[in-house]
């Protein structure tokens, strides 16, 4: 799939910050999903010029697929810096697919309150949900073989781009 | 019933006897050594080309488990035990229930084990009633009932007074007394060797000096009663120092070590196997090769099994409450064979410490083979492998350190009397 | 010989010593409590990965409070925790140790966590039990304890994040405690360079050196520039034996109080595995003083033990 054109990442992060842009108010507060959505979230914050301190959640303790591959092997600590009770949370995540992962980030999220509203922004949609879920904030949408893994990667100089692989194994 | 053994190696280390040659045997006595009878007729013949002929083994410690512990062993799995294992003679120790401290038990065992027709048993007497370390057992009375010795098994003689007039008691009718020198003060509560491997596993220890200190004890006393004394299951290089440093000077002292501890060290307890509990304790790899030595330069006079078999219940328990001991008589000759080949020591000075010196240390007429001679006879092949597990193994105890090692040397043949009791 | 705590992929299936642990996976260990930490400060301190999971806590020897942390950190896991306190049931019957596990095995359970006063206790449950069943040594005579040698350096951590640098001293019982042959092998393999221990000659394991820490029988030298002490309980019923003549006597030479604390280096930590005997092996003023970390280390023990829990589970 080498001769697959993927989109430039620079460019849909600045397409998605354009459309999450003319929604956001003071009471507004962005989670980042580990590790692709931290990325991007701390962008969207910086460019956003956001008051709410940014937040970010591990989901590896949430996950559904525990029983099948147990815990992922570098869990990072969750971080929800302000009160979610009453707050409007945008989730921000990498790529959108079977929506396992956004399950997992709301059970999360309600755990440390119960937010006034929460949207979901992704860089890419790939398709293949398994889940009712639904993205109001999207970079582009790809169709992409389901034996391909999408993954944003971040290089030294902060410079995000999308790349694919041959899944190895089955998740997001 | 007349039979020939045909062109084995027969190896005699009490005459020094090592050739290939028939043996010829009738009414359970030697009759033909390399030179058929006149008028010779065999029953039956058995080859013995490319295998050892030897006397049959003689073991000073194996547990019978009767009377009372019959679910560890019976009589009838432990006395096939030793045949399977080339022994044709065997001290067992009081520690029964009831303790051997009786003239009727020991003349009940003695006659259980007769109607088997098969190894001899020779029964040590306890040395105190009940083994407790108080009150002397009748002596002489257990002597005519057929004891060989006296002891205390692994059990302690707390009271040293009650020692030196124990050995004194038994020295008056020249009976040899059985110590194991450990101070049941400095043992106490211990079930590992006090060393590296106790330490980093939590395992109460056994500190060397409960040996020594008891062994020094039981030197002076030999030397203030005159009392002869086998000294049982060394364990530690400082008590074969002790023990050469005694006869050196005369001291009426004689001397065993278990199979296991010339091959075993504390560090084989690897992650708490129950079947490296043992007493005494493994110890030291310093240790084991001083008992090594000490075996070679003739310290030691004798290997035994000391042969302990224990139900499976029994070891299925943290290493601590495991019961102590291992099935062994089945290993004796493999594992004498072992230290002998490690070390380099002729055949026949490996074959005596497992024949003619324990018969020597029983005083009885057993472990050698001439003309004349009973026919209690072991044949192995010394090249051949086995395998230790569960199923290679006759005693009803399947407990051994060894089991999944291959050790060399298989009995073929065991003649007690004249008579095959084992063929392999 | 074959780690018995690891499966055949390489990965911890039990947890039974710190001992022969790789650094990856004490690491692992201590980076998964980092997350939990973060899980026991929020309002809803309970994440759902264990839900469904049944793990049994069996005490052969009574401790209300390890118990009391293991069955915390199962819950904040969602898991189904059943206690058995097995000191006063069926052993006395005549049950066997493994005839327990067996039973309990039948009831479907995924995990043990064993206590008892044999060393080797733990290893023994995890080398018969059914290969789906995980088993935790929540403290096995005076064998290990190896949670809370985690829960020590993890504290450690929190404060000393340098390894490399550190100096630790282990004062008191050593002989007598599992909690400090968890600590030593876990300090020594995550490449603490000096790790100390104080204590007088009848409370040292003999070749204790062998475990690679360097032995010392004055306060007043081992304290030298120390960044941890860790200090150990002293059990009462040593004075019964003659291993030590009074508390009083021990107090004065071996107690922590603020004057030896000085020899220590000016930011050292304090940490005691609890419950603390105070006025016998430390000082009121110290225990309560500023450079104690009892208290996080008890917080910390129910991340920790989350940690362990949740990765056993997962492997």
């Amino acid at each position: 799939m080498d001769e697959m054109q993927l989109p430039n990442a620079e460019q849909l992060l600045a397409e998605l910050t354009g459309r999450i842009r003319p929604d956001v108010e003071t009471t507004t507060a962005l989670v980042g999903i580990h590790t692709g959505g931290v990325w991007l979230s701390q962008r969207l914050h910086q460019d956003l010029k956001l008051s709410l301190p940014l937040g970010a959640l591990d989901v590896s303790f949430y996950r559904d697929d525990f029983d099948q591959i147990g815990l992922h092997p570098q869990v990072k600590p969750s971080d929800i810096p302000f009160k979610v009770e009453g707050s409007h949370i945008i989730l921000i995540d990498d790529v959108l697919y079977t929506g396992r992962t956004i399950r997992a980030a709301i059970n999360e999220l309600f755990d440390y309150g119960r937010p006034a509203s929460v949207r979901l922004a992704a860089l890419v949609d790939r398709g293949g949900r398994e889940l009712p879920i639904v993205a109001q904030y999207v970079g582009a949408t790809l169709d992409l073989p389901s034996d391909k893994m999408l993954a944003l990667e971040k290089s030294d100089n902060g410079k995000l781009s999308l790349s694919l692989y041959d899944k190895r194994r089955d998740n997001e | 019933m007349k039979k020939i053994i045909r062109s084995g190696r027969i190896i005699d280390p009490r005459s020094g006897t090592d050739a290939i040659m028939d043996v010829f045997i009738a009414a359970g006595k030697i009759v033909g050594l390399g030179e058929s009878p006149h008028g010779f007729h065999a029953n039956r013949e058995i080859d013995a080309s490319n295998m050892i002929v030897c006397p049959g083994l003689v073991d000073l410690s194996a547990r019978l488990r009767e009377p009372g512990f019959e679910y560890k062993a019976t009589l009838e799995s432990e006395m096939a035990a030793a045949v399977a294992g080339g022994i044709t003679s065997l001290a067992c120790p009081p520690d029964t229930d009831p303790v051997l401290d009786e003239p009727g038990l020991v003349e009940m065992l003695k006659h259980r084990a007769r109607s088997l027709n098969q190894a001899h048993v020779y029964p040590v007497g306890a040395l105190t009633q009940g083994l407790k370390g108080e009150r002397l057992t009748e002596m002489a009375e257990l002597r005519d009932a057929g004891c060989v010795a006296f002891g205390q098994s692994n059990m302690p003689l707390p009271n040293i007074r009650v020692m030196m007039q124990a050995m004194q008691y038994a020295s008056t009718f020249g009976f040899v007394v059985w110590l194991r020198p450990q101070d049941m003060n400095l043992a106490d509560g211990g079930v590992a060797h006090d060393g590296e491997v106790a330490t980093r596993l939590g395992l109460p220890p056994v500190p060397v000096c409960a040996e020594t200190v008891a062994l020094a004890n039981i030197i002076l006393m030999t030397r203030e009663t005159g009392a002869r004394v086998h000294l049982c299951r060394i364990s530690s290089a400082e008590g074969v120092a002790m023990i050469r440093a005694a006869r050196q000077q005369g001291l009426p002292i004689t001397c065993d070590v278990s199979a296991n501890h010339i091959h075993l060290s504390e560090m084989d307890i690897g992650f708490f196997n129950s079947n490296c509990h043992l007493i005494p304790p493994l110890r030291a790899l310093g240790d084991r090769d001083a008992l090594r030595a000490g075996l070679l330069d003739g310290t030691i006079d004798a290997i035994c099994s000391d042969h302990a078999p224990v139900d499976e219940d029994h070891k299925l328990l943290p290493f601590a409450e495991a019961e102590a001991g291992a099935t062994g008589m089945e290993l004796l000759l493999p594992l004498a064979l072992k230290w002998g080949a490690e070390k380099k020591a002729p055949l026949a000075q490996v074959l005596a410490k497992i024949t003619a010196e324990p018969a020597r240390i029983l005083g009885v007429e057993a472990g050698y083979l001439s003309l004349g001679a009973t026919a209690d006879l072991c044949i192995f092949d010394p090249e051949q492998y086995w395998k230790v597990e569960a199923t290679a193994l006759k005693s009803q105890g399947k407990n051994t350190p060894f089991l999944g090692m291959e050790l060399p040397g298989r009995v073929k043949y065991t003649l007690i009397n004249g008579n095959i009791v084992h063929e392999g | 010989m074959n780690n018995p705590q690891l499966n055949k992929n390489g990965e911890l299936q039990h947890l039974l010593t710190t001992e022969g642990l790789s650094a990856a996976i004490l690491l692992n260990i201590l980076d998964t409590a980092e997350s939990f930490v973060g899980v026991t400060e929020r309002d809803v301190k309970k994440v759902p990965l264990l839900r469904g999971k049944s793990i049994f806590n069996l005490f052969f020897e009574p401790s209300t409070r390890t118990r009391t942390t293991f069955e915390i950190a199962a819950k904040r896991l969602s898991a189904d925790v059943v206690n058995l306190n097995i000191a006063v049931s069926s052993q006395s019957k005549g049950e066997t140790l493994l005839d327990t596990v067996n039973n309990l095995s039948a009831m479907h359970a995924d995990m043990f966590v064993v206590r008892h006063s044999q060393s080797g206790a733990a290893h023994l449950i995890a080398r018969h039990v059914r290969p789906e069943i995980h088993v935790i040594n929540a403290g096995d005579g005076r064998h290990a304890h190896p949670t809370q040698g985690l829960l020590d350096v993890f504290t450690i951590r929190r404060y000393k994040p340098d390894f490399r640098n550190l100096r630790v001293a282990i004062v008191g019982d050593i002989l007598h405690s599992r909690v400090a042959r968890s600590q030593i092998h876990a300090l020594t393999t995550l490449g603490v360079p000096e790790v100390r221990v104080i204590a007088p000659k009848t409370l040292l394991p003999s070749k204790v050196e062998r475990l690679g820490v360097h032995v010392y029988h004055e306060m007043e030298h081992g304290l030298k520039d120390v960044d941890v002490l860790m200090m150990l309980r002293l059990q009462s019923e040593r004075m019964l034996s003659a291993r030590l003549p009074s508390t009083e006597e021990y107090f004065k030479y071996y107690g922590l109080t603020q004057e030896r604390l000085a020899l220590a280096k000016r930011d050292a930590i304090v940490l005691h595995p609890g419950p603390m005997n105070r006025g016998v092996e430390i000082d009121s003023a110290v225990a309560d003083g500023k450079q104690s970390v009892i208290l996080p280390q008890v917080t910390f023990g129910i991340a920790v033990r989350m940690a362990v829990m949740s990765i056993l589970a997962g492997n």
